[in-house]
């Protein structure tokens, strides 16, 4: 004698609807995790931007060596006395906007003055903290191009940023930061690993 | 009459068939209701030319696109051979790909025509915001196209035109720098973004764009399309129940947009034949290099359908606000329905202030997209900045001078002259 009208439970179904699509929606959630890291870099991507050695010995002072890692170009100057002299100017530090490194992007024993383990070396991702263009060498003062207070370092063809002999960035221009300092340790005296960092003393 | 009846009309086989099939799928009501009886506005100008011609690209792209697919090769080892083998090599090949990059820059003459004609006319404007609104996504997914199939060809402008963009995204505070690896799946832009950008152009965008495409139709045949007038047709119908100021799409719109056709087609081919590079804006001549990761070219600037954005993103001094800037510059076309306060939509009945800033800002737009292709000197920059400030201005304004705009009075028909 079931006659009588069925009674719709409004609760129940409420909570059945609620918990089917969180349970759904979490299931996608769930799903979409592989799709999404497998766009991260694969095991072979890291393995080749493994660390790279090169020798120094045959850089000679004032010029520039340019070493593939992780398809980006490291830069590395062998700088001279005078190159080194033009960090501490006063005339070119009030140019730049972040003469101290607070801002920008190096491992802790390339904080300091010269922006290198040893003052004579330095290395840079040779890359625009802007928008990643190559930056061009440009280190003999007073540039025909840029301007007769030039004190030497490096420019970007591309949006016209500026840097000094330590790969700090001018001010007025696009570039937000210094260019970035790979990590890097010297193996013995000649040879540069990119890639570890120095141990710190 | 006889006993036996014949059947009212005698049909052919092929009718049969026909109707069979309808039974049983139901096209002909589809047809008749986006067609044949999808009633549009009989004043329709040369400026309703551009949305069909926007399709027709569509076409063209697919085509062509599946055409090239079956002989690049998406590596960084083969690519940039692969599309020196399409142009020398493949029968045709270079006619194909000819098309395919001509009809990358096609679709933006359009669909930049087929934008200012909204603007001029009022077409995103209630009942039509959600057609504007897919407007805008098919306009961002076409973009998304056009960079991701930029990179391709693997030259030395698709690799650092990648990579300018890609860095972009590092500008975001916090997860900038780990968004963009995940991006470009690797340390720098390389085979893998390559691969993944492939994919994206010959897949995942392609079928998103599709969809768009049909609902920014159907969407537009649900309320009616706009006309030069901005009279919404269906308010005056005739005995009939067909807007008195409408005809139907099928023969009369079809036969006209076949005459557009036909004249577009006569330009696409003149540039495909005869100037397949257009002086280096369509191929970018640093494109004829291969990649090379440790070189940027000279002067990096995307092609000229991307200059007007990436003028604005060089004339700022702060990155994280260039890049908010740009990307403010394409979104804000979405806001359009609700910034408009006029009570009018067409230009016609518009008043001399809404004239003049549209007018400033289409003027800025060209302008910018000229500064973007300029090596950058200071003079540049600055009148970078003025058209920029112009530029936001049409729309950070809007909700004030279009209500203060002296209107004219809107006619209850469309203006009509019989030829």
């Amino acid at each position: 004698m079931s006659s009588e009208p069925e009674q719709i439970d409004g609760g129940r179904r409420h909570f059945l609807l609620v918990a089917t699509t969180v349970t759904g929606v979490a299931g996608l959630a769930a799903t979409a995790v592989p799709f999404l890291a497998s766009w991260k870099p694969s095991a072979r991507a890291q393995a080749l931007g493994a660390p790279v050695e090169q020798d120094l010995s045959k850089l000679e002072p004032g010029a520039v060596l340019k070493v593939n890692w992780r398809g980006q170009a490291i830069f590395i100057v062998r700088r001279t006395p005078e190159m080194l002299a033009t960090l501490t100017k006063p005339e070119v530090l009030s140019q730049l906007r972040d003469p101290d490194s607070k801002d920008s992007e190096q491992p802790e024993y390339a904080k300091n003055e010269t922006r290198a383990l040893k003052p004579e070396y330095l290395v840079l991702v040779g890359v625009c903290t802007h928008l990643g263009c190559a930056p061009l060498d440009r280190f003999q003062p007073q540039d025909a191009e840029l301007g007769a207070d030039w004190p030497g370092g490096f420019y970007c063809p591309c949006h016209g940023s500026r840097f000094d002999m330590a790969g700090r960035v001018f001010k007025d221009v696009p570039a937000p930061t210094n260019l970035r300092i790979p990590p890097y340790r010297f193996i013995n005296e000649n040879v540069i690993q990119i890639g570890v960092d120095a141990e710190v003393a | 009459m006889s006993a036996t009846m014949p059947s009212p009309v005698r049909r052919g086989r092929l009718a049969a068939i026909a109707e069979w099939c309808d039974q049983r799928l139901g096209y002909s009501r589809f047809i008749k209701a986006h067609m044949t009886e999808y009633y549009a506005p009989k004043n329709f100008n040369f400026w309703y030319y551009f949305g069909s011609l926007a399709l027709l690209v569509l076409v063209i792209q697919i085509v062509t696109g599946i055409f090239l697919t079956m002989n690049y090769k998406p590596s960084a080892e083969g690519a940039f051979a692969s599309v020196e083998y399409i142009m020398r090599d493949v029968e045709w090949g270079w006619l194909i790909r000819y098309m395919h990059s001509t009809g990358a820059s096609a679709f933006f003459v359009v669909v930049y025509l087929h934008m200012f004609r909204g603007l001029m006319y009022g077409s995103y404007k209630n009942p039509r915001e959600l057609v504007w609104i897919f407007g805008m996504l098919i306009y961002l997914c076409l973009m998304a196209e056009a960079f991701f199939g930029y990179l391709l060809p693997w030259g030395n402008m698709s690799y650092w035109g990648a990579q300018v963009i890609v860095s972009l995204f590092g500008a975001i505070p916090g997860i900038g720098e780990s968004l963009v690896e995940w991006i470009r799946g690797d340390y720098y832009i390389s085979d893998i973004t390559l691969n993944r950008f492939f994919a994206l152009h010959v897949i995942a965008l392609p079928l998103a764009l599709i969809f768009l495409v049909v609902a920014h139709i159907f969407a537009l045949h649900e309320v009616g399309s706009n006309n030069p007038d901005g009279v919404e047709i269906k308010k005056l119908k005739g005995p009939d129940g067909h807007p008195v100021d409408g005809i139907p799409f099928h023969p009369y719109y079809t036969v006209k947009d076949l005459v557009g056709v036909i004249v577009f087609l006569a330009f696409f081919s003149c540039v495909v034949f005869f100037a397949p590079e257009m002086g280096g804006y369509f191929l970018e001549h640093a494109n004829f290099q291969p990649a090379n990761p440790l070189q940027t070219p000279e002067n990096i600037a995307p092609v000229w359908y991307f200059t007007p954005f990436y003028a604005i993103l060089r004339a700022v001094p702060n990155k994280l606000l260039g890049v908010v800037l740009m990307g403010l510059a394409v979104i804000s076309f979405a806001f359009l329905p609700w910034l408009d306060r006029s009570k009018v939509k067409s230009i016609r009945y518009r008043g001399w202030i809404f004239k003049t800033f549209l007018f400033a800002f289409a003027f800025s737009f060209i302008a910018l997209g000229y500064l973007g292709l300029q090596h950058v000197t200071p003079a540049y920059t600055y009148a970078a900045r003025f058209f920029t400030i112009v530029y936001f201005s049409f729309f950070i304004l809007m909700p004030w001078y279009t209500k203060i705009d002296p209107t004219k009075p809107v006619p209850e028909r469309v203006t009509y002259h019989a030829h």
